[in-house]
């Protein structure tokens, strides 16, 4: 499976859409649908961070599980490695499901509270039959230590520790079954400052370590930048802007990148001084009802006739970079 | 300088719970002049909001007490007026504004309501005269169709609208002092931008002194003029926010700035330093200094005393004994 750059594609995604149904009344009567993932094509390449970015809402986190198919696609296809998910079932579908692994935000409530962390970080290979007995006890142990918990801990129960500890819990479990592909759903947004650069230090160097694919679902821009290698900017349950770091954070296309890089704060007050912040009006629309056109067009400051009448596709405008906006069409093609 | 409209002299605030008591805030002093604002940055647990909720004597007693210090408004000290007094006090002469705005806002009651009541009980206006007063309060935070919009209750809110109905709401029988509780870290970033961009000009125009409480390095470096970082309860660096950000003194607040990433650069193949281990058990804290285990520059003398806030610099504090422009450092296991 090659991709138009000639790097190996992890996880192709098709015209993905993943809809909620609105119900109403006694007979819950469907009158709508919540457009959570629509229509997103993605190719997540072998060995790379691919970045997910957007605000509370955009889909970014229901695209994360439609891809692990934990939501089952309304339509489209998600190829893992070039094998289609939805087709399997059984011990077909289970061995692929050890290779892709997914950590959560919340640290709290993704532990089971009433077992002990062995069993948490156990659970896998007894599931998948890998290991039992010393064996499993050694696997366990090594595995805590390497995401830099001490193994002689493993018997305490998860409220005995702290966020971060928790955290890394979670990701000795996601590690177990020697996966190649892990998404990451805001596995720092729960955690303090100084805690978070220990845990992305820690997933950088597994990456490095087991030569894992991440796909790094966040609303944290600043982080984006310092641990992916492409970053793919969600609005609305769609693909607006999907390039390179150096392309999205030096040269962003899309107004509602540069809107939304323009509004994170920098920890230095020169440079605060001297931004030009672009305030976008108003609240993200419902995307059970989202605006005809381009979705972006109740909030966007450049919006022009055309956005409200037809849908803009996202189009590589740029080298291996693509924008999903008329106004940047025209900017950029002769 | 304008003169001093707050002082707090060595406020001390405990939890006594199951676990020990819970030694949140330990000495805290400092001076708030009329129209200034200042930044309060630190991590979970520092003691930060506690301090807060003390100055509006808002400590649920018990577990908690106030245990000694003065809160000094005007010269008149919080902490020995009636209950009756203070509540005058609070939200007529001192406003706090939270991270959920529904710890403010009642849920059972419409937003005209609750702004009303306030202006009866603190600035006597009744009827339609309040009720318009409202309605311009709604419509200075950028509540479109304010007058209708007083019949809602907040649950017809977005959640940037309830932040700034609570915005409208602490402001309304224009305040001294806005005491801001991480009122954006529930928000989006755009949103963030939205309500920051909103309480600068609202500071232009009222003029109000803002205590804003925060974790996040950032959103300082835009609005404060000065920077107070806690640790532990206590305050480990004051000092002009250039100063803060340009020459950090304090081993903690030079380690969260080499923990957070930028969004406006980054240099190629840079790693974030993170702090290791981490915040201590405030039921049993350490003799010496609070931040020693994790401090990579600590010394002996910080085993066995905790270092003094004291100026090194003319308006720059730390509480430090060593000066981390000359000390060696060393491996501080986690």
């Amino acid at each position: 499976m090659m991709s138009d750059n000639g790097n190996q594609a992890m996880v192709e995604i098709t015209n993905l859409k993943k809809y909620f149904p609105v119900t109403q009344g006694l007979l819950r009567r469907v009158v709508g649908n919540v457009r959570a993932v629509d229509d997103v094509t993605l190719q997540i390449i072998k060995g790379e961070t691919l970045g997910l970015v957007g605000e509370s809402g955009c889909g970014k986190s229901t695209l994360g599980r439609t891809i692990l198919n934990l939501h089952k696609p309304t339509s489209g296809t998600v190829l893992f490695e070039g094998t289609d998910l939805s087709g399997l079932s059984g011990h077909d579908l289970r061995s692929m499901r050890a290779r892709m692994q997914i950590i959560f935000q919340d640290p709290y409530s993704s532990l089971n509270p009433r077992m002990t962390v062995n069993a948490i970080v156990g659970e896998p290979f007894i599931i998948h039959k890998i290991a039992r007995g010393t064996e499993l006890d050694q696997r366990v142990a090594q595995l805590l230590e390497r995401v830099g918990l001490n193994p002689l801990l493993g018997t305490r129960y998860p409220h005995e520790f702290s966020g971060g500890q928790r955290q890394r819990i979670g990701i000795a479990r996601a590690l177990a079954l020697n996966p190649s592909f892990i998404v990451a759903d805001e596995p720092i947004s729960a955690l303090d400052v100084s805690i978070q650069a220990q845990v992305v230090n820690l997933l950088e160097d597994l990456q490095d370590e087991f030569d894992l694919t991440y796909l790094f679902i966040t609303h944290d821009l600043s982080m984006v930048r310092y641990i992916c290698d492409r970053v793919a900017v969600m609005y609305l349950g769609k693909i607006v802007e999907l390039g390179s770091i150096e392309d999205i954070y030096d040269n962003p296309q899309h107004p509602y990148t540069q809107a939304l890089l323009s509004a994170v704060p920098v920890p230095d007050p020169i440079v605060e001084d001297q931004r030009q912040r672009i305030i976008l009006e108003g609240d993200l629309p419902s995307p059970a009802d989202p605006p005809t056109g381009c979705n972006f067009n109740t909030r966007c400051p450049i919006a022009f006739d055309r956005c409200f009448e037809e849908e803009p596709q996202l189009k590589d405008l740029l080298p291996r970079h693509d924008i999903a906006c008329f106004a940047a069409e025209e900017r950029l093609q002769v | 300088m304008p003169p001093k409209i707050l002082e707090l002299v060595n406020l001390v605030t405990r939890f006594h719970t199951d676990d020990g008591t819970v030694h949140a805030v330990n000495g805290v002093s400092y001076d708030l002049h009329e129209g200034e604002t200042i930044g309060i940055v630190g991590e979970s647990g520092c003691g930060k909001s506690v301090h807060a909720l003390s100055i509006m004597r808002l400590i649920p007693t018990p577990p908690g007490e106030i245990a000694g210090g003065e809160i000094l408004y005007q010269g008149t000290d919080l902490l020995k007026i009636s209950e009756d007094e203070m509540r005058k006090i609070r939200g007529g002469e001192i406003a706090i504004i939270f991270q959920d705005p529904m710890t403010s806002l009642n849920p059972v009651m419409t937003i005209g309501k609750q702004i009303t009541e306030a202006l009866n009980l603190h600035m006597d206006m009744h009827g339609e005269q309040a009720r318009e007063r409202a309605a311009e309060m709604l419509d200075l935070v950028g509540i479109p169709q304010a007058s209708d919009r007083l019949n809602s209750y907040p649950h017809e809110f977005s959640g940037g609208m309830r932040q700034r109905a609570m915005i409208a709401m602490a402001l309304s029988c224009a305040p001294s002092i806005l005491i801001a509780d991480e009122p954006t870290t529930a928000l989006d970033v755009t949103i963030q931008a939205q309500i920051l961009d909103l309480v600068g000009r609202l500071r232009e125009r009222l003029g109000m002194a803002i205590i804003w409480i925060t974790h996040d390095l950032g959103i300082m470096a835009g609005l404060a003029e000065r920077l107070m970082v806690m640790y532990a309860g206590f305050i480990v660096e004051r000092a002009s926010k250039h100063r803060v950000f340009a020459d950090p003194r304090h081993p903690y607040t030079l380690g969260l700035l080499n923990s957070l990433p930028r969004v406006d650069k980054r240099e190629s193949g840079s790693r974030l330093i993170p702090i290791v281990g981490r915040p201590p058990d405030l039921t049993m804290l350490p003799k010496g200094c609070p931040f020693y285990v994790r401090c990579p520059f600590s010394i002996e003398k910080c085993v066995a005393e905790n270092p003094p806030l004291l100026e090194i610099a003319p308006g720059h504090e730390i509480a430090c004994w060593v000066d981390v422009h000359e000390a060696a450092t060393h491996e501080v296991l986690g």
